[in-house]
């Protein structure tokens, strides 16, 4: 029964600033995820729940308790890290149960407990292997149920993913998905890959610079981004930013192309204002190729500069407002460079980012 | 004609190329061995080569296996070496830990503590002389200026202060290789498990004892190995700071056999000595080297 919160927290090394104060509020047996790019504080932040990283300012409170100067082994958290971190002169069954045989439990009960997680996890017929004769997924797998045997407040993941091939990847994704729901426990789960995040998450938490840019679940986060950044870590290809200003009630790009406001945002925006037009690739399509074009929208003529057949799709790199923006194209036809098509862009789903702050021209 | 040999013959152009080596091979080591072995089977003695002639059989090794004056001195060996090899490890583990966690003049301390190994073990034997020396040394004047003794300590001259005095110098010389070793186990370790035994529920001590130490262990058989080849042919120090003396006390291995072969010229029975100290090095290594492997086995998995 945990929730963790953090207030205020404050990493520095020496006087070099990682994690500028951050609140966060996680729930009892929710899953949130922690998302952004190197260097972000992320993996510091995750690594203070820990008690791996001393707490240079604010409270960590794990079950409503401040941890702040409690040792790891007394905050009832396990851990996940990027490289597993197996202890390799152990066999997989005396890596499950090291925990449990260092909190003094009985032969018997970490026996029993060790072949659940082992059942829960697939790994009954390596329980005698050496970490060293384990494959990347199946070192995965170990590292996760010596994470579960504990029976943990919550689970910390960092990276976990990141040292896997992109196919074991999708399959671990899931099982940490199925885990979750097998094992109803706080999850705290680290890592610079937006699908994880999105994939994985009851919230996410999207970082930059020690700070954090927004909190919310995937959807909110993809369909309403705060600011720039979000707008273009979260979803791939990134959304488009083109600069504009807006006068006479339309959004005018550099190059002096008019779109009108988006009508969801009409009432937030005045004359004058320098703005970034955000839209996703997947909302620029050519007319009569698009998945849906019906809506307000504005059309307009570009020219392909590149196109990338992806099988179902295509994603086209093109020019408008001077600016390189991507688009994509769906349904089974092939683009030559230097083609001109007319656009179609779905103002329905268009963001405006006020350009000075990088922050979203709320309309929620 | 080597030419015509290689071009006839191309599959004997390996074992032309690895001639020179063979020769050297055969002259340095195959035919010492040959020789020793040879003369641990005669009563030779260097002021009598005619002696080298007279073939006895196995009679050096059979007076051997029942003279308590060869396997007090072994049984000695077997001790001293056991003693020195456990306390250098002790000490050298102890030195890798606290030199791990220095963040500045690590490099300056490291280089520090292989002062010891630079000098000749002559010398060191030397040095220790005059430190254990009862009337002149420096130790004893130390322990008298602080009034921790009004009397003069026989080091060097009492069996069991001069098994410890020359324990303590080759300590003193040598733990810098067991440091060494370690410090660079410590370096190569892997910070991951570490932090995962921490979450785990390790306390400090615990992390070493379960996590560290079984790492580093492969290292320490390694030093092991070296140290126990090192410490089985101990002569330099020994000779110098007691000459296996007093009454034979320090006689360790090879002072015995140098004694027998060159003071008491049976160059033959010496050699027999020497061959059941090699054999005595050989099964050290192999313990060592079977619990080196038996480590390793798991060290695949780091990375």
């Amino acid at each position: 029964m945990a929730a963790i919160t953090l207030e205020k927290v404050v990493k520095k090394y020496g006087a070099l600033g990682v994690v500028h104060g951050i609140d966060l509020t996680i729930a009892h047996e929710e899953f949130v995820v922690l998302v952004g790019p190197s260097g972000c504080g992320k993996s510091t932040t995750l690594r203070m729940i820990a008690g791996l990283e001393d707490i240079t300012g604010g409270l960590v409170k794990i079950g409503g308790q401040v941890v702040n100067d409690l040792p790891p082994r007394k905050r009832n958290i396990s851990m996940v890290f990027q490289n597993y971190a197996l202890y390799p002169h152990m066999n997989v069954r005396d890596n499950l149960g090291f925990g449990l045989k260092i909190a003094g439990q009985s032969p018997a009960e970490i026996s029993k407990r060790v072949g659940e997680a082992a059942e829960i996890l697939g790994l009954t017929p390596l329980l005698d292997r050496t970490p060293a004769e384990l494959s990347g997924g199946q070192r995965q797998r170990v590292a996760m149920g010596r994470a579960i045997v504990r029976n943990p407040d919550a689970f910390l993941f960092d990276e976990p993913l990141s040292n896997l091939d992109a196919k074991l990847r999708g399959q671990m994704r899931a099982e940490i998905k199925k885990l979750h729901q097998k094992v109803r426990t706080t999850v705290v789960y680290v890592t610079h890959d937006q699908v994880e995040a999105m994939t994985l998450a009851d919230r996410i938490v999207v970082m930059k610079d020690g700070h954090i840019e927004q909190v919310g679940t995937p959807m909110q986060v993809f369909n309403h981004p705060a600011t720039t950044f979000v707008a273009t870590f979260i979803g791939s290809p990134p959304m488009n930013l083109l600069p504009a200003t807006i006068s006479g009630g339309a959004v005018r790009l550099a190059d002096g192309t008019a779109v009108p406001v988006p009508d969801r945002l009409t009432g937030h925006v005045r004359d004058g204002m320098a703005v970034l037009l955000g839209i996703r690739p997947d909302d620029i399509s050519p007319v009569g190729h698009g998945l849906s074009q019906d809506g307000p929208g504005a059309e307009v003529a570009l020219t392909v500069d590149l196109a990338e057949p992806l099988g179902m799709e295509s994603l086209i790199y093109t020019r408008l407002a001077g600016q390189e923006v991507q688009a994509k194209l769906y349904g089974p036809r092939i683009v030559a460079p230097g083609e001109v098509l007319t656009f179609r862009l779905a103002l329905d789903r268009a963001h405006l980012f006020d350009a000075a702050t990088g922050k979203t021209v709320r309309a929620l | 004609m080597i030419r015509a040999l290689t071009t006839k013959r191309p599959e004997m152009t390996p074992f032309l190329l690895l001639t020179p080596a063979l020769i050297t091979m055969l002259f340095v080591v195959a035919l010492p061995l040959v020789f020793s072995l040879w003369t641990s089977l005669t009563p030779y003695q260097l002021t009598k080569p005619q002696t080298i002639y007279s073939f006895v059989g196995l009679r050096n090794y059979t007076r051997l296996l029942t003279d308590p004056g060869f396997w007090i001195p072994f049984g000695r060996t077997v001790l001293f070496l056991t003693i020195a090899l456990n306390l250098e490890f002790a000490f050298g583990l102890g030195i890798a830990l606290l030199i791990n966690k220095i963040t500045w003049g690590q490099r300056g301390l490291r280089t520090i503590m292989m002062f010891p190994m630079m000098f000749s073990p002559i010398l060191v034997g030397f040095q220790f002389k005059f430190i254990f020396n009862d009337n002149i040394g420096i130790l004893n004047n130390a322990l008298q200026s602080l009034g921790l003794t009004d009397q003069a300590i026989p080091w060097l001259v009492d069996a069991k202060l001069a098994m410890f005095s020359l324990l303590f110098a080759e300590i003193w010389m040598s733990t810098s290789v067991f440091a060494i070793l370690l410090l660079a186990g410590l370096f190569a370790m892997p910070r991951d498990p570490l932090e995962a035994a921490k979450v785990d529920g390790c306390n400090a001590f615990q992390t070493f004892r379960h996590i560290t130490l079984p790492f580093l262990m492969p290292f320490a058989y390694i030093a092991m190995t070296i140290r126990s080849l090192d410490v089985a042919r101990a002569y330099d120090i020994v000779k110098v700071m007691t000459g296996g003396g007093p009454a034979g006390r320090t006689e360790l291995l090879w002072t015995m056999i140098a004694r027998t072969g060159y003071e008491n010229a049976k160059m033959g029975q010496a050699n027999a000595m020497a061959y059941i100290s090699t054999v005595l090095s050989i099964l050290f290594t192999w313990y060592f080297y079977r619990k080196l492997i038996a480590a390793r086995r798991f060290m695949g998995g780091v990375q």
